[in-house]
């Protein structure tokens, strides 16, 4: 559905992105995962015809999204970052606008809607502008969906969103997964990235890894540990001394220790218990998306 | 940490007409603490914070900062206290050193002070080369990092964080709470927002307000097994997804 080949952009000195090419078949939940500032929505600007790419190009549906960004436009439902509905049209107003626009109507694809617009319903007069967090970010996604289209490119919708919240938008993407939409989802939260997919993990303008999140992760080539004790900070500073340690890192409520071979759990127990850790409790464990993105990242 | 109680609130409330939006909240934050205080958008977090950092006088209750009194010493705990959040921070139309002098300036530090904290601090950041580089230039991180310390040119005895590391790499993320740590081992209270729940089980102690009222206070692994939970990720949700007030 959607094929990116080799694809460069500059802002001046800045290469915000860097030759990157991976594809979206029909019906998939692809995120783009990677902080702030490692490119992800200048990709998606230049995927939705908002952005000209400097070198590559990007197929949308067999078409090009430069040549015939016409056919883009008329297929794509997108959900920027910043809340961008007419603030001083009410909720109903705005999603009849964009209905409008696409020459439909609300009634035509209000089944795909549905759900969503239920929870909006009771401000259906309210003016857009006036809405809380979560009820802008579920019309904005309304507005995104009422043409129907192929395929719908959301923006870190979850930036900032607290954890119920981000949970519940996800329920929602993969329902509309089911309804066969192809979906592109950009976010800083690694966590997400199981959601997905496929996944494609973005730093500073290049591409590091494209895959399933179970793809990825067995990409991890080092021993990974994970320590727990009662006083975490220590615990951090001892190991980082340890022999064969190659990073040390706080995961929650352990550290996450890679290091460049099989290291003997007996014998670092002892030399943490020489340093008055003794209580600490060391174990290998299978790393996550978010060890392998640090790891990738060095 | 220390057992000497830095912040407290009594029956903390504030209201706006009808609503209420911080009801009745009772809170002590020790000396050296790291403090995570959670809850979903809207739960009242950002209102509580005010009060706390004197912006907001609240409608009932009491509360005391650094032993400075909310309602009648709010200079002083603005003196005596440092702030940072994500969408305020530091002026990227200032160079790195600039911003230190403005921040150094504005909390009263003498000049020879202020050439010796700025040394240090761009020592530490490990931004020497970039001492005379615009803050626009910067990437996110490393402006969230100076940020902090910039909060700390001081020497505050409390400093609040609202959610410090959104959208920040996972490495960067990690080195921003080592300098928690850090700072809370020199004695600093610190007392931190954030939508990420890995976080929330770095803290010491962490509460969880829903709809304006405090729904949970302990430390990470009470809460996990008062919850049978496995993650402070389970027991937000658990928590806050009764929230009526949701955004």
């Amino acid at each position: 559905m959607i094929d990116v080949a080799h694809v460069s952009k500059n802002y001046g000195a800045v290469q915000a992105l860097k030759d990157i090419s991976f594809h979206v078949p029909k019906g998939e939940l692809f995120g783009l995962i990677g902080p702030d500032g490692a490119g992800k929505t200048t990709l998606f600007r230049s995927l939705v015809t908002l952005l000209l790419p400097d070198i590559g190009t990007i197929t949308f549906d067999g078409h090009d999204v430069v040549k015939d960004y016409r056919h883009v436009r008329r297929n794509v439902g997108y959900m920027p970052g910043t809340f961008s509905l007419y603030q001083d049209l009410s909720v109903r107003e705005n999603l009849e606008f964009f209905a409008s626009v696409f020459q439909t109507t609300v009634e035509t694809n209000y089944d795909l809607i549905k759900d969503i617009y239920v929870m909006l319903e009771p401000f259906a007069k309210r003016r857009a502008g006036a809405l809380s967090g979560g009820m802008k970010q579920k019309l904005a996604l309304c507005c995104a969906l009422i043409h129907k289209p192929l395929v719908l490119v959301l923006d870190e919708p979850t930036t900032g969103v607290d954890a119920v919240s981000r949970r519940e938008f996800w329920a929602m993407l993969k329902k509309l997964k089911d309804e066969g939409i192809t979906m592109l989802v950009s976010t800083p939260y690694m966590d997400e990235a199981a959601l997905c997919d496929r996944v494609g993990l973005i730093q500073n303008g290049a591409l590091l890894r494209v895959g399933s999140p179970a793809e990825i992760t067995r990409t991890f080539d080092r021993p990974l540990y994970a320590a727990t004790g009662i006083d975490t900070y220590a615990l951090l500073r001892a190991l980082r001394q340890a022999a064969g340690v190659e990073a040390v890192y706080p995961f929650g409520t352990a550290l996450h220790i890679t290091a460049s071979e099989a290291l003997d759990i007996a014998v670092l127990k002892k030399q943490l218990g020489d340093l008055g850790l003794g209580d600490a409790q060391v174990e290998r464990i299978e790393p996550t998306i978010e060890d392998l993105f640090m790891h990738l990242m060095k | 940490m220390s057992d000497q109680v830095v912040i407290n609130a009594r029956k903390l409330t504030k209201r706006f007409g009808d609503f209420t939006a911080v009801n009745a909240i009772d809170l002590d934050v020790r000396k050296g603490e790291i403090f995570g205080f959670l809850g979903a958008n809207g739960a009242g977090k950002t209102t509580a914070i005010k009060m706390f950092i004197g912006l907001s006088r609240p409608t009932e209750g009491e509360a005391h900062v650094a032993g400075f009194d909310v309602y009648t010493q709010s200079e002083e705990i603005k003196r005596n206290i440092g702030y940072m959040s994500q969408r305020f921070s530091l002026y990227n139309d200032l160079t790195v050193r600039e911003n230190i002098r403005f921040y150094g300036g504005v909390y009263g530090l003498d000049d020879a002070r202020l050439k010796q904290r700025s040394e240090e601090m761009i020592e530490e950041l490990g931004l020497k080369d970039h001492a005379k580089t615009l803050l626009a230039a910067l990437p996110l991180g490393w402006k969230q990092k100076l940020a902090f310390s910039v909060a700390l040119i001081h020497d505050p005895r409390i400093v609040f964080l609202d959610e410090p590391t959104g959208g920040v790499d996972p490495i960067t993320r990690r080195q921003f709470w080592e300098m928690i740590y850090a700072a809370a081992a020199r004695g600093v209270t610190v007392f931190v927002t954030t939508h990420y729940m890995d976080e929330a089980e770095y803290c010491h102690r962490v509460s969880i307000m829903v709809d304006g009222v405090m729904a949970a206070c302990d430390t990470p692994v009470a809460l996990k097994q008062q919850f049978g939970a496995d993650t402070m990720d389970e027991v937000f949700y658990r928590l806050a997804r009764g929230g009526k007030r949701a955004e």
